[in-house]
């Protein structure tokens, strides 16, 4: 039964509803105990933080300029903290270049978005027979027994979808914000503690009458998450999201923008404990006049809130606990169409990673003189995915048994970039 | 008190009151012969896997589901009594022929249809955004016009697909139908062809844009040759009435296209290899047919002769079978169900060529479609697994047998429709223009968008920690379980004795079940917490019911 001992039935149905003293105290007593823990845990834990570009942006006038050559585009190279170069429009970004690391022999197969999504985000191309985890979930289900005082969603995703929790089931699902932070539906209306009390315990009994007639995953499944929520309801963590309780210079160094906003969400969630953040700046999808639309829009919005959210886990020694990812589903073509933009291109392309057991400043691999193929040791999504996990402490024996039995290894067996891990 | 510390006890102990009948050992098939033939070709494979299905499920459960998938909402409490007082053999079909076919219907089968086919077409956001050229409003009076009317399938594909005219209610040359290719012509064409393969004849072609696909047959020539069919199609500006805001009409026509080359008597496209060599393309249906490449609209319609290759393909009725059954039984024979072809095997192939050939023998009759498999017997059946029939578990990768109901989440529509229905507080509903906007609002906290060209989005309704805290403290359900005077629970609490009867009433409306005997036993509990309080203690027992897994599952 999904009601586990720690949820819903122990702590908001049965001790509540009984009304007995004798069963409530236990249940603070252990809140504050584990208050007072929090700190301590929190060094332990590690977290990752996932910036998704949605669309697919060109790396090639981000990471891995090609000055000259014929696809190269109008952006030059700029130095930077680091031992690389990357755009003149990310100048912020450049100053922090010391704490992140460029992988720039990404070669994958994925160019449609929906799969391309599905393939970066899980590290398995998409199988109509089965739903595979994503990092989020991945992360989260690893972090579970080390963050048992988290009483917030372990996954949370801001401005985005991301890719759900596959086989792992519901409970490892992106909890979804905005980058307000504002959930909606939170506060109970007009109803107090005997009030819900009630309810629950009515909603229990229906619940569980209807999960023991064996039909089928999704009736427990939903117990689980009804368990999830009354913690949440009830959590004093959930001040975490209130971003709006940043003091305004801090709004200023990350930007007013939605990105910016969420980066900042992504910082304080890290910060409560929550092992996995991804936030998403869509837009990158630029079939046409790609390079006014990257010097104009995307990038003063990329590099204000990328530098601001290094320089703050810095500033606060989350950085050293802290892995950075970011990627979209693939890139786009070396050669710049009839419109001025480019098109969709997975075979040679850049991912950035950085932060918490990454080693930062460096370039990884390298692609050719106009950006059309890798010259070095292509890297996967696979291998991505191994590399982060194992620069969070996850080991990379980690297997998980899908629905129908099967052993699925963790980041699908991808190996890792040896120059970024120590 | 003492009796809520003994509930968990109690819990293992909730009797089994709803056990569903024994399928007859001849299934029933209302003398239809197609649903006969379903159950046949069912049952045939239910033998070579060693599967027994499960029982029947009991009938108010089952007209829960039909009432949910065809007109998308829950039953009322009147609907239901009157369905149990039918003691006759058939009253399943005269279930299903009433909510096709009688009137007081129509409107409730076109309002769900134009829902499910608008998310299908524009999807949710589709013309929610202010660049959009798609209006909604204009997607869905077309939709709902053909639906009211039950135009034949084949007659709507080719209508969409030949499109021209104003988008937006209103305004002159007013065509909804113009807006399934709005919104998809940016990079000439790319969206319009990729849609028209993946919606009308479940193909995925949008990979073969830049290369041959990897997994499939489809080769990147045949995209192009797709393609070439909407290279005469434009989206221009219109004109709204005076006085009213233009920025979002859009007129689409059919120009004279030149071709790339220059030459309009053989206007021809270039598309790019992945080596960056350019190659020509002519209109080509996926099948090889070919038309005369001249560019003039009134030699040649391009979309008008594609539309006459997409409705005499044999693609286009076994597309709409996959889709129809996945609707009802929750997973198509493909998944999925617009990604056919040979490298996604149907589970089911003789049935599904079988349903393409009958759909289009019965004129593309979609309510005879939904009647042939509402009336089936995998639909019929229990969703609670049996021993003969665990192994049939599509969610861990099976290949459905259909030898059992799979559970599914209600779509956010449904629930919102349910729950006007459940309150009763759709008999005093605003215009139809209103209703649908006050939907589409509430339905925005559940949609996000990829930001991709594409505009693909995802739905965070499905079983989520939003989803559950809206049903918790939402307007919606707190609207639905409200005492003020005048509402639901109010009117109810007034007439009601006991509330035995307003319990019962409450299980109904939301379960199409009565109560157990620990139900009862808990519900009557919570009037005596409230002290004799009968609309507060209903309040509960109606949140409770609202928020659980059996209420928002159709199963």
């Amino acid at each position: 039964m999904s009601m586990t001992p720690q949820g819903m039935t122990r702590r908001h149905f049965m001790s509540h509803m009984a009304g007995a003293s004798a069963m409530v105290a236990p249940a603070m007593m252990m809140g504050s105990a584990i208050q007072a823990n929090a700190d301590e845990l929190k060094k332990r834990g590690r977290s990752c933080i996932m910036l998704w570009m949605g669309g697919g942006p060109s790396t090639m006038d981000l990471w891995d300029l090609k000055p000259g050559a014929n696809t190269g585009g109008p952006f030059r190279p700029i130095s930077t903290a680091g031992d690389v170069q990357i755009s003149e429009h990310l100048p912020g970004v450049a100053k922090v270049m010391d704490n992140l690391s460029i992988v720039r022999s990404m070669s994958t197969r994925e160019a449609d978005h929906g799969r391309g999504r599905y393939y970066m985000h899980t590290g398995y191309v998409p199988n109509p027979n089965i739903e595979h985890p994503s990092y989020g979930a991945v992360i989260a289900h690893e972090m579970a027994t080390e963050r048992s005082e988290l009483e917030i969603p372990p996954f949370v995703s801001v401005g985005g979808g991301s890719v759900g929790p596959g086989f792992l089931g519901m409970s490892w699902a992106p909890f979804t914000v905005n980058s307000n932070g504002q959930v909606r539906n939170l506060a109970m209306k007009g109803w107090g503690e005997q009030t819900m009390n009630s309810r629950l315990g009515m909603l229990s009994m229906i619940e569980r009458g209807f999960v023991d007639q064996n039909r089928g995953p999704a009736a427990a499944d939903h117990a689980k998450i009804l368990d999830k929520t009354v913690k949440l309801m009830t959590s004093d963590q959930m001040k975490a999201f209130k971003v709006s309780e940043e003091p305004e210079e801090m709004k200023e160094l990350y930007g007013t923008d939605n990105f910016g906003r969420g980066c900042m969400l992504a910082r304080r969630l890290v910060e409560a404990g929550v092992p996995f953040v991804e936030v998403d700046l869509g837009g990158w999808d630029n079939h046409q006049n790609i390079h006014a639309t990257l010097k104009d829009n995307k990038l003063p919005v990329l590099d204000k809130a990328m530098s601001a959210l290094v320089t703050d886990l810095k500033q606060r020694g989350l950085l050293e606990t802290t892995t950075i990812v970011w990627m979209g589903e693939f890139s786009r073509t070396p050669r710049i169409n009839g419109n001025a933009g480019r098109d969709h291109w997975a075979r040679s392309w850049s991912t950035v990673v950085g932060g918490g057991g990454i080693n930062g400043g460096i370039a990884v691999g390298a692609t050719s003189s106009d950006g059309t193929r890798v010259e070095t040791e292509p890297y996967s999504a696979e291998d991505v995915m191994a590399t982060v996990v194992r620069a969070m402490g996850i080991s990379l024996d980690t297997t998980f048994t899908s629905k129908n039995g099967r052993p699925m290894k963790i980041a699908n067996g991808g190996k890792v970039i040896k120059e970024l891990v120590a | 008190m003492s009796r809520w510390q003994i509930l968990p006890v109690a819990f293992g102990l909730v009797l089994v009151i709803t056990a569903g009948t024994r399928a007859a050992d001849k299934s029933n098939d209302f003398g239809i012969p197609q649903v006969a033939t379903i159950n046949e070709k069912i049952h045939s494979a239910w033998e070579d896997y060693g599967i027994t299905p499960s029982p029947q499920e009991m009938d108010t459960v089952w007209a829960r589901r039909v009432f949910l998938d065809i007109l998308g909402r829950v039953p009322s409490v009147d609907e239901l009594e009157e369905f149990s007082r039918d003691r006759s053999a058939d009253k399943r079909k005269k279930l299903v022929d009433s909510l096709l076919y009688d009137s007081k219907y129509t409107e409730e089968y076109a309002r769900n249809w134009t829902t499910v086919w608008t998310n299908i077409l524009i999807g949710r956001n589709g013309g929610t955004d202010n660049n959009s050229q798609v209006s909604r409003a204009g997607m869905q009076k077309y939709l709902r016009d053909s639906f009211a009317r039950n135009k034949p399938y084949d007659q709507m594909v080719k209508e969409m697909i030949t499109a021209t005219g104003a988008n937006t209610p209103g305004m002159a040359n007013f065509n909804g139908a113009v807006n399934f290719y709005m919104d998809k012509l940016a990079d000439n064409g790319v969206q319009a062809t990729a849609k028209t393969a993946q919606v009308f004849l479940g193909m995925q072609v949008q990979c073969t844009q830049c290369h041959n696909h990897p997994f499939n047959e489809w080769k990147q020539e045949k995209f192009w040759n797709l393609n070439a069919f909407f290279r005469q199609t434009r989206a221009n500006r219109g004109q709204m009435a005076p006085g009213e805001d233009n920025r979002r009409a859009f007129v689409l026509a059919n120009n004279d296209f030149m071709g790339e080359g220059r030459n309009i008597e053989n206007a021809e496209i270039y598309y790019e290899l992945r080596n960056g060599l350019l190659k020509v393309a002519y209109p080509e249906f996926l099948d090889g047919q070919k038309i005369p490449t001249n560019g003039r609209v009134s030699q040649v319609n391009r979309r008008n002769e594609l539309a006459k290759f997409v409705v005499e393909s044999e693609g286009l009725p076994e597309a709409i079978a996959n889709r129809y059954w996945g609707h009802f039984m929750g997973y198509g024979f493909t998944k999925p169900v617009d990604d056919m072809g040979p490298h996604n095997r149907p589970t089911h192939p003789e049935l599904l060529t079988y349903l393409g050939e009958e759909v289009r023998k019965n004129s593309f009759n979609l309510k005879d479609l939904i009647r042939w498999i509402a009336l089936s017997e995998p639909y019929s059946l229990s969703s609670r697994i049996t021993r003969g029939n665990e192994l049939d578990d599509p969610t861990v990768g099976e290949p459905p047998k259909f030898s059992h109901f799979y559970l599914r989440q209600m779509q956010a529509e449904e629930l919102y429709e349910s729950l006007l229905v459940a309150t009763q507080a759709h008999k005093t509903r605003g215009s139809y223009e209103e209703q649908e906007k006050k939907k589409a609002d509430w339905m925005k906290q559940f949609v996000t968008a990829f930001g991709t060209d594409e505009g693909d989005e995802a739905t965070t309704f499905n079983g989520t920690i939003p989803q559950a805290l809206m049903m918790f403290n939402g307007d919606l359900v707190m609207d639905a379980v409200s005492t003020k005077p005048g509402s639901f629970i109010h009117t109810m609490a007034k007439e009601g004795d006991s509330g035995k009867e307003a319990i019962n009433h409450l299980y109904m409306a939301t379960l199409a079940r009565r109560p157990t005997r620990n139900e009862i036993t808990a519900a009557n509990y919570l009037i005596g917490v409230h002290k004799g309080d009968t609309a507060k203690a209903l309040q509960d027992v109606f949140w409770a019911l609202l928020n659980s897994n059996e209420f928002i599952l159709n199963h």
